[in-house]
């Protein structure tokens, strides 16, 4: 019982019920787009960033935001060169990220220790800082949701009914993309870069199967998202194990009990 | 073409769509040479083309979605690059074109065809609300407004995206092959449904197809144009004698 108590873990309770507001939300977006992938893209992109920021001793979640805000970028505009091949800009983005995250994780051998925790997650090391960066980005991204909740669901269920409104499509594609960035390079230490994927897309793949209407899967995607960081956090915390891995395998439990629930409605 | 005729009723009836001498190329393969083409106010235009006769790339060019690399087009008068009134045009897409799992009830799509420039940053009204029932009435899908979008078939989406489409009182309805994928008998509803809208209400119509059959029998057997591979069918109506128009949703409902 003491684990609640201790600092340390409270501090990791905080950042991983904020980052489970944020991240299943804008998985939501992105899965909806067919852009599930691309979570995981930028999440590898973010680690080059902060194995660079270890490199030059400067905050490597804010080299991290850096990276994966390029990254998208980059993604957007490979995508428009490969029209319908999406998949394809996201891959080759991937692996440049792996790519220089390897070359700067053999330039600095001495960093090893930190960067793992990076790549596997290690809440219960977040300080304050993170903390701060966390709560900003939350304030960031649900403030730009809810103020365009109405553009966001008509450009995730129809892009081309969204530029025929006459709706800044391009401006919004960009918003969406910094966000993502925002949210995955505040959550890798918190699950982890390996893991953040499934803390944007599962929870989603549940609300696809359980939601009746967008607003139902809106509030699925953070329940579950809560759900699975709290309870993963303290079954982790009592049981002494990796915290990301039992989260993110508490994700695929919830999933597959939807998937069952959705058979059991149907029969 | 009988111009002086043309001139004549045009007290109400101005140029919805002018297209000029608009090309268009992908990969140095030519879609579209020197089309030019008017669109009237409440005109019925049904656009005939074989696949890959650019039917699309036209349809895209005319709502702003690819620009035309040579040419000009305007909407209600405008250079379509300075159109703002976005919602005077209704857009029915082709109905292959969303992802059937997505979880949005018929409500939250017909609602969503008023999010568009001017409600960028205001909330759904009360009035938008009471908008959405008139429109769910129009189209009787009124039951179905809390069902989920995916879950529906293919005439029924239909009638959703047309209503969303509708819920802005559009002038001009544009509708991207309406009747493929769906069974001959909810066609021909559908058809009816739209003829009977050109008849009696103010909107102009614009709709591609591949269907000759159906488009001939309302439009005539001859098109009014050629251009390439494209053909334009045209039948206006002047049935109506108030151009001012009256609120659409409203009288569709009254007559429902």
């Amino acid at each position: 019982m003491d684990i609640l108590t201790a600092e340390f873990f409270q501090r990791a309770l905080i950042g991983g019920a904020l980052i489970a507001i944020t991240a299943p939300l804008m998985g939501l977006f992105l899965v909806l787009r067919r852009l599930a992938m691309i979570g995981d893209t930028l999440a590898h992109v973010s680690i080059a960033g902060v194995a660079l920021g270890f490199l030059i001793n400067v905050y490597p979640v804010a080299v991290g935001l850096l990276f994966a805000i390029v990254a998208s970028f980059a993604i957007e505009l490979l995508r428009r060169t490969y029209r319908t091949y999406a998949e394809l800009s996201i891959a080759i983005i991937m692996s440049g990220g792996i790519a220089l995250a390897s070359l700067f994780f053999t330039m600095g051998k001495g960093f090893n220790m930190s960067v793992s925790s990076y790549l596997f997650g290690s809440i219960y090391t977040l300080n304050y800082t993170d903390l701060w960066v966390i709560a900003v980005v939350t304030v960031i991204v649900l403030a730009t949701v809810t103020l365009h909740k109405k553009e966001l669901f008509l450009l995730t269920f129809d892009e081309d009914a969204a530029a025929v409104s006459g709706l800044p499509v391009k401006y919004f594609n960009i918003m969406l993309s910094i966000l993502t960035a925002l949210v995955i390079s505040a959550s890798i230490k918190i699950v982890g870069a390996l893991l953040v994927s499934a803390l944007l897309t599962i929870p989603a793949a549940c609300g696809l199967t359980l939601a009746r209407s967008f607003k139902q899967a809106v509030a699925l995607v953070v329940i579950i998202g809560e759900l699975a960081v709290l309870a993963g956090l303290w079954i982790a915390g009592e049981s002494n194990a990796a915290p990301g891995g039992t989260i993110v395998l508490l994700l695929i439990a919830i999933l597959i009990a939807s998937i069952v629930a959705k058979q059991l409605r149907r029969a | 073409m009988d111009k002086s005729a043309t001139l004549q009723q045009a007290g109400c009836h101005r140029e919805i769509i002018r297209l000029d001498e608009v090309s268009y190329a992908y990969d140095s393969q030519t879609i579209l040479s020197d089309v030019s083409f008017r669109i009237m106010e409440r005109d019925f235009v049904g656009l005939i083309g074989s696949n890959g006769a650019g039917k699309t790339t036209l349809l895209r060019m005319i709502v702003g979605l690819t620009r035309p690399q040579k040419g000009s087009i305007s909407l209600f008068g405008t250079p379509a690059g300075q159109f703002k009134d976005w919602n005077m045009i209704g857009y029915v897409p082709q109905r292959n074109h969303f992802n059937p799992l997505f979880p949005a009830t018929v409500r939250e799509v017909v609602l969503s065809g008023l999010y568009g420039r001017k409600k960028l940053f205001k909330r759904i009204s009360k009035e938008d609300v009471s908008r959405c029932e008139d429109a769910l009435g129009a189209l009787k899908i009124r039951d179905l407004g809390d069902k989920k979008i995916g879950a529906l078939s293919g005439g029924q989406q239909q009638r959703v995206f047309l209503a969303r489409a509708l819920i802005n009182n559009p002038k001009l309805l544009i509708l991207d092959e309406p009747l493929s994928g769906i069974d001959v008998e909810t066609q021909q509803t559908f058809f009816h449904m739209i003829k009977h809208m050109h008849q009696r209400h103010n909107i102009t119509f614009l709709m591609v197809s591949h269907d000759m059959d159906m488009v001939r029998s309302y439009l005539g057997q001859e098109p009014k144009e050629k251009s390439g591979k494209l053909s334009f069918y045209v039948r206006h109506s002047h049935d109506l004698e108030d151009c001012d128009g009256t609120d659409l949703l409203h009288s569709l409902r009254k007559e429902g």
